[in-house]
């Protein structure tokens, strides 16, 4: 089956769940037989693009319109929509992210395509096209089964390691016409808040604080163990809602929900919301000093100890072993 | 102008979830069904919001699902909205339910149709979506703040790393999420209010699904945690290196 991949940029750079995504599509068409296309929106550099063929896609189709370069989930779902007529595919790929959930739904609805959002394993074509996603909040899997001629799959940042090759991709322009219905929606402020940190969707290493530290004065410590790590620093509910921590740290079911490799829990009880939204890490270490925290139940490695005591040492012992492995 | 609101019940969040049929069916046995948190907080208290200050003249629901899913609109009710509508048709399908939502509203003249952000079982974040791509209208996802200037809405939303506000041509599908309203609990004369409020039931429109459950999986047990004192971080480490090979 050949397969189209949506590639989402920031400023003209793909990011890492844009290779894994190319990755995932390129083991699909693989295995069924057929080729890989990747589409991309906005103002890239050819040689940006070119690169994508590392990741396994053979075709990069561009539509450069600078009017694309600020999102719009209308218009940017009709350009994928042709972009997988042109393409052939029979498969369309897009992360699980802000904007793959929003464009995959709006190309299922326009192709009639069949939906699973929230992959987390390839699909098993054995017998149809069977997909694997988490469901209740990652308390369980379903295996879905999409049974339309053209299916649609948005897979959850950080489900597969990245794999680079070698290869440049052939770029070709695409053009679709659009209404001026379909640039119905003007950006008028954009607000960055994360200064250099891997964004919380992709990080691999997530060091997290709860109320336990007391207070917004405290956080020092977390961030010296989140620097030695190289990770990025989130936060329960009750921290972004009594504002210690700005609200896109907030991870649980109210606020992101995130899959890294390592998800270390400072000072977090464990809420059944708050796992929600983190019990899909690969390795969660839990540092409370409440031997009865719920959170211990849901967790690889803990220390029961004070957070105080406990993270700057943990801390050091990142860094020693950091230099003894560099 | 009128706004549709896409109210879904789901397992209270504390539910313990299992399946029965040899992993085919979610077990419904002892389970909470509550209001999907995001559309009850965030979607249909800012619906409210919007009515009460005098922008929105009419706040309609709208659920997809058998009779049993009537309880939970009548709590949704108690909050508030004019009148309550039904699509009598069961599905997991996505594609099914955003049809079915699609149709109703089409020639309706809702100004806006909010969903939330998620349901809580299903996780798709799409029905707000696909009724948006069904419809043709204009979507905004993952929204914090609505407000309407005319005939547009201006829509604050979560971007990776931040926050981008957009005015949106009118009618749109918002889906919401935290930050949108404030959470309410119905009071007795809402709760008195809902038992007579109008809760029509439709009939669903012929929509083939798209994709099925064949079958379900729980995750695998964790083993039991590893304890370690504060001595003991170099072990720790070493642990998170040698045996999850995290770093």
């Amino acid at each position: 089956m050949s397969v189209l991949v949506f590639v989402d940029h920031t400023q003209g750079a793909f990011k890492k769940k844009s290779f894994e995504t190319i990755n995932y599509a390129a083991e699909i068409a693989r295995t069924t037989g057929g080729n890989v296309t990747a589409v991309a929106i906005g103002s890239i550099n050819a040689e940006e693009l070119k690169q994508l063929g590392q990741y396994g896609a053979a075709t990069v189709l561009h539509a450069s319109d600078s009017k694309l370069d600020t999102f719009n989930a209308k218009a940017y779902a009709k350009i994928i929509a042709e972009a997988a007529r042109q393409s052939g595919a029979k498969v369309i790929i897009t992360a699980f992210d802000v904007a793959g959930k929003a464009v995959a739904p709006i190309v299922a609805a326009q192709l009639k395509a069949g939906l699973v959002s929230g992959a987390v394993s390839y699909p098993d074509t054995s017998n149809g096209f069977t997909v694997k996603k988490t469901v209740f909040s990652g308390k369980a899997f379903a295996f879905v089964k999409i049974s339309s001629d053209i299916k649609v799959v948005s897979l959850v940042p950080n489900s597969f390691p990245v794999i680079k090759g070698e290869g440049s991709a052939d770029v070709q322009p695409l053009s679709v016409s659009l209404s001026d219905a379909d640039y119905g929606i003007t950006v008028k402020e954009i607000n960055k808040v994360s200064g250099g940190q891997v964004p919380l969707s992709e990080a691999e290493l997530v060091v997290s604080g709860g109320r336990g530290l007391k207070g917004p004065e405290n956080w020092g410590i977390l961030e010296d163990l989140a620097g030695a790590f190289g990770a990025t620093l989130a936060c329960s509910r009750p921290v972004a809602d009594a504002h210690w921590r700005p609200h896109h740290e907030h991870v649980g079911q109210t606020g992101g929900t995130i899959r890294p490799n390592l998800y270390v829990a400072v000072g977090i009880s464990g809420a059944i919301q708050h796992l929600a939204g983190v019990n899909s890490s690969k390795t969660i270490v839990v540092i409370n000093k409440d031997p009865e925290a719920p959170f211990f139940k849901a967790a690889d490695y803990g220390v029961v100890g004070d957070a105080f005591e406990v993270v700057p040492r943990l801390t050091e012992a990142v860094k020693k072993f950091k230099e003894s492995h560099n | 102008m009128k706004i549709l609101v896409c109210v879904a019940q789901a397992p209270d969040t504390t539910s313990k979830i299992s399946f029965t049929d040899n992993n085919t069916k979610f077990n419904e046995q002892g389970v909470t069904f509550i209001i999907n948190p995001y559309d009850e907080w965030y979607s249909l208290v800012r619906a409210l919001e919007l009515k009460e200050a005098g922008i929105a003249t009419e706040v309609h629901l709208i659920t997809v699902g058998g009779a049993a899913t009537e309880a939970v609109i009548r709590k949704a009710l108690a909050l508030g909205g004019d009148n309550a509508f039904r699509v009598n048709i069961e599905s997991s399908d996505p594609y099914v339910i955003a049809s079915q939502i699609a149709a109703f509203a089409k020639d309706k003249d809702y100004s806006l149709i909010l969903a939330g952000k998620e349901s809580i079982d299903y996780n798709n974040a799409s029905v707000g979506a696909l009724v948006a791509g069904l419809n043709d209208y204009n979507y905004i996802g993952f929204a914090t703040q609505l407000n309407i200037e005319g005939s547009s809405a201006v829509v604050k939303r979560e971007i990776e790393g931040g926050e981008e506000t957009d005015t949106v041509a009118l009618p749109a599908v918002i889906s919401c999420q935290k930050g949108m309203a404030e959470a309410r609990i119905p009071n007795m004369r809402g709760i008195m209010a809902a038992r007579t409020k109008p809760l029509n039931v439709v009939e669903p429109v012929g929509a083939d699904p798209l994709s099925e459950i064949v079958s379900y999986e729980l995750p695998p047990a964790k083993t039991g945690v590893k304890l370690f004192n504060a001595d003991q971080m170099d072990e720790l480490v070493a642990a998170l290196h040698n045996e999850a090979k995290v770093i």
